[in-house]
């Protein structure tokens, strides 16, 4: 299976603490992968390599079936060329509509130029509110997204990265602060995203780990300490040690 | 969803029908074409005036809109005036010295004329010679062209150094103040060839129009100078009402969210920053003529300070909010310093205004930020809210088929 993204070999050190090292990590292009790990075991960090946000000292990241390296790429590059991005916060523009959010995060040209001459089309309208009526928010296109509840955010931040159609998703923690219920929709959610993109889900809670039912990697100290099924890689001694043992 | 831009802004009709009827009244309040009730240097005043409401509509969208709090604006703004004034001065000291030299022997060559307007001009600064910088100051073309592309330009390299980098929040703001002040400095020396301190003067005469009375160039200059505050309201309701708009405010909002959407932060703050130092550069262009004389002065930063002001006062990120604040405090504060606002006395102390109006104005803007941080322009949201309150989305009635409030509008 050839990878859409293969990080090898990456090293990154903040003021002589090494948040990364050596990490090498695939994905499939249509793969549902968890990262779990404690604190400081590098999550976050290898989510800003991904999306550009951070250099790392060494190490290659390409994308896609041509291999290009993110490591040169803007964030804004990045974005375009297929990764989108969930922050644990949702973050969505509390200042404008539903509508413009969606419309903003719409797959289309991005220049500046090309922006200001855009005016949106029937068709666009459709999408957005086709986009609106997937995640639940089909009756609120009008309202500023200030208004929405939490969860609402959430979805409203769900239909934008579905909105970008980005190749890959990455996912930090979708679960942090939702009911039962709401975790419930999001777990089939990302499923279901995951049938036709890749998906990878940085989460804590190993209940809600173990209902997206994928392959697990789990990240200690910067670098891939064991990878394969949640049952596996809990049977791991080391794994046990340094994050299960101390839970 | 789909309507005309128009329909979807109509604050954009409302003020323009405004400014032309407050054009017609102060047009047949004239010397020149009315009744002679406002006096010529009156109409000066607010034509001058609608020219700082521009650029202050060029403020707003750069700090209201996109959040970048530019503190070098007014030095577009004096760029702009600088460029229209080298032309007025140098084409009518032409007309100054043809005429001196109408009755030598021998016509005078292009040579001498030129030598003639060079000696004329910096005489006062101790030069004969014309500075490389006066170059196209002999024709109008080359000229206004240079009034869109020298603050064009330093715009464009600056904020592109600056964005680059990165460079945000309160940082931007110090470094935009810098170059306001290294610009200032630089042009307070006579080497850089614009007159040192003593600046560009008798901008109010038209070379060509020497026989037009300022009376009726006043009321020409106020018209020009509304036209082109019409034109850049239409110009930014229509840049920040479509997606450009929902842009800006995203940036302004959440500038690393921005970029995981795939748009380029740093090209669409240079692409604002730049667009408005041409806007600030023509209003400019417009002012400086009707004020007759511009020094390196103008270029202080706290010019740009006052700017930031009047657009904090009038409601920043609404424009007509920009338009009502810098007519509203530069209007009173010309009445406050030109000495005819009463002294307050207080018996054990006296008021003067003339030195007391900073301090009011001082303080009005703490309050503001304070207290009521959508400025002016809030009054007409409370209005409006007056007349239909914001529900937030909820439910007019207690049923479950109550109307909803967007569905209840008139």
């Amino acid at each position: 299976m050839s990878a859409l993204l293969e990080v090898s070999g990456v090293s990154v050190t903040f003021d002589g603490f090494r948040a990364i090292n050596n990490l090498s990590f695939n994905i499939g292009a249509r793969e549902l992968r968890a990262i779990i790990g404690p604190n400081g075991a590098g999550k976050t960090t290898f989510m800003d390599i991904v999306t550009g946000k951070t250099r790392p000292d060494q190490g290659s990241v390409t994308f896609g079936d041509r291999s290009i390296s993110l490591l040169k790429l803007s964030e804004a590059q990045i974005a375009q060329a297929g990764i989108g991005r969930k922050f644990q916060r949702p973050t969505v523009f509390e200042d404008q509509t539903v509508f413009d959010n969606l419309m903003m995060a719409l797959k289309k040209p991005r220049s500046p130029f090309a922006v200001l001459f855009f005016r949106p089309s029937q068709p666009d309208a459709a999408r957005v509110q086709a986009l609106a009526e997937e995640v639940g928010l089909g009756q609120h296109l009008a309202r500023k997204s200030g208004e929405l509840s939490h969860g609402q955010k959430q979805w409203l931040e769900i239909g934008m990265l579905l909105a970008q159609e980005p190749r890959l998703l990455l996912v930090d923690e979708p679960a942090a602060g939702m009911t039962l219920a709401e975790r419930e929709h999001t777990t089939a959610l990302l499923v279901e995203m995951a049938k036709t993109r890749a998906v990878v889900v940085v989460e804590h809670d190993m209940e809600f780990v173990r209902r997206l039912d994928c392959k697990v990697t789990v990240l200690h100290e910067g670098a891939v300490l064991a990878e394969g099924s949640l049952d596996h890689v809990t049977r791991n001694p080391s794994v046990i040690e340094v994050y299960l043992g101390r839970g | 969803m789909r309507q005309g831009f128009l329909t979807r802004t109509p604050s954009v009709l409302i003020f323009l029908a405004l400014l032309a009827l407050f054009t017609l009244v102060v047009t047949l309040a004239s010397h020149a074409y009315g009744t002679a009730f406002l006096s010529t240097s009156f109409v000066k005043t607010l034509g001058k005036t609608l020219c700082l409401c521009l650029v202050a509509l060029a403020m707003d969208l750069v700090w209201g809109y996109a959040g970048i709090l530019s503190l070098g604006h007014m030095a577009f703004f004096a760029l702009g005036g600088y460029m229209i004034g080298m032309w007025l001065m140098y084409a009518r000291t032409e007309d100054i010295v043809v005429q001196a030299q109408a009755n030598a022997p021998l016509p005078a060559t292009p040579q001498e004329i030129s030598d003639g307007v060079a000696s004329q001009i910096f005489g006062v600064v101790g030069g004969a010679e014309l500075p490389a910088v006066w170059a196209f100051a002999h024709s109008l073309p080359l000229q206004l062209a240079l009034v869109v592309l020298v603050p064009g330009l330093l715009a464009l390299v600056f904020g592109w150094l600056a964005f680059r980098s990165r460079v945000t929040g309160v940082y931007l703001s110090i470094l935009t103040q810098a170059m306001t002040l290294a610009l200032a400095l630089h042009l307070f020396q006579n080497d850089a060839g614009l007159r040192g301190n003593n600046g560009l003067s008798g901008l109010q005469n038209i070379p060509g129009l020497g026989q037009v009375s300022q009376d009726r160039l006043s009321v020409w200059f106020f018209w020009a100078s509304a036209g082109a505050l019409g034109l850049g309201y239409l110009l930014a309701a229509w840049i920040v009402s479509g997606k450009f708009g929902s842009v800006l405010r995203a940036i302004r909002d959440d500038e690393q969210r921005v970029r995981f959407l795939g748009y380029s932060v740093e090209g669409y703050k240079l692409y604002i920053f730049t667009l408005t130092a041409v806007i600030a550069a023509i209003a400019g262009a417009l002012y400086y003529p009707q004020a007759g004389i511009i020094n390196p002065a103008e270029l202080a930063p706290i010019a740009s300070i006052y700017l930031a002001v009047w657009v904090a006062i009038g409601g920043r990120g609404r424009l007509y909010g920009a338009v009502i604040g810098a007519a509203f405090v530069s209007l009173l504060s010309t009445w406050f310093t030109g000495g005819r606002a009463p002294d307050l006395s207080l018996g054990f102390a006296t008021i003067q205004w003339v030195d007391w109006w900073q301090i009011l104005l001082g303080l009005a803007f703490v309050l503001v930020t304070l207290f009521a941080p959508q400025g002016i322009g809030g009054l007409v949201d409370w209005a409006q809210g007056l007349r239909a309150p914001n529900r937030r989305g909820a439910p007019l009635g207690p049923d479950a088929g109550a109307l909803q409030e967007r569905e209840a509008t008139e």
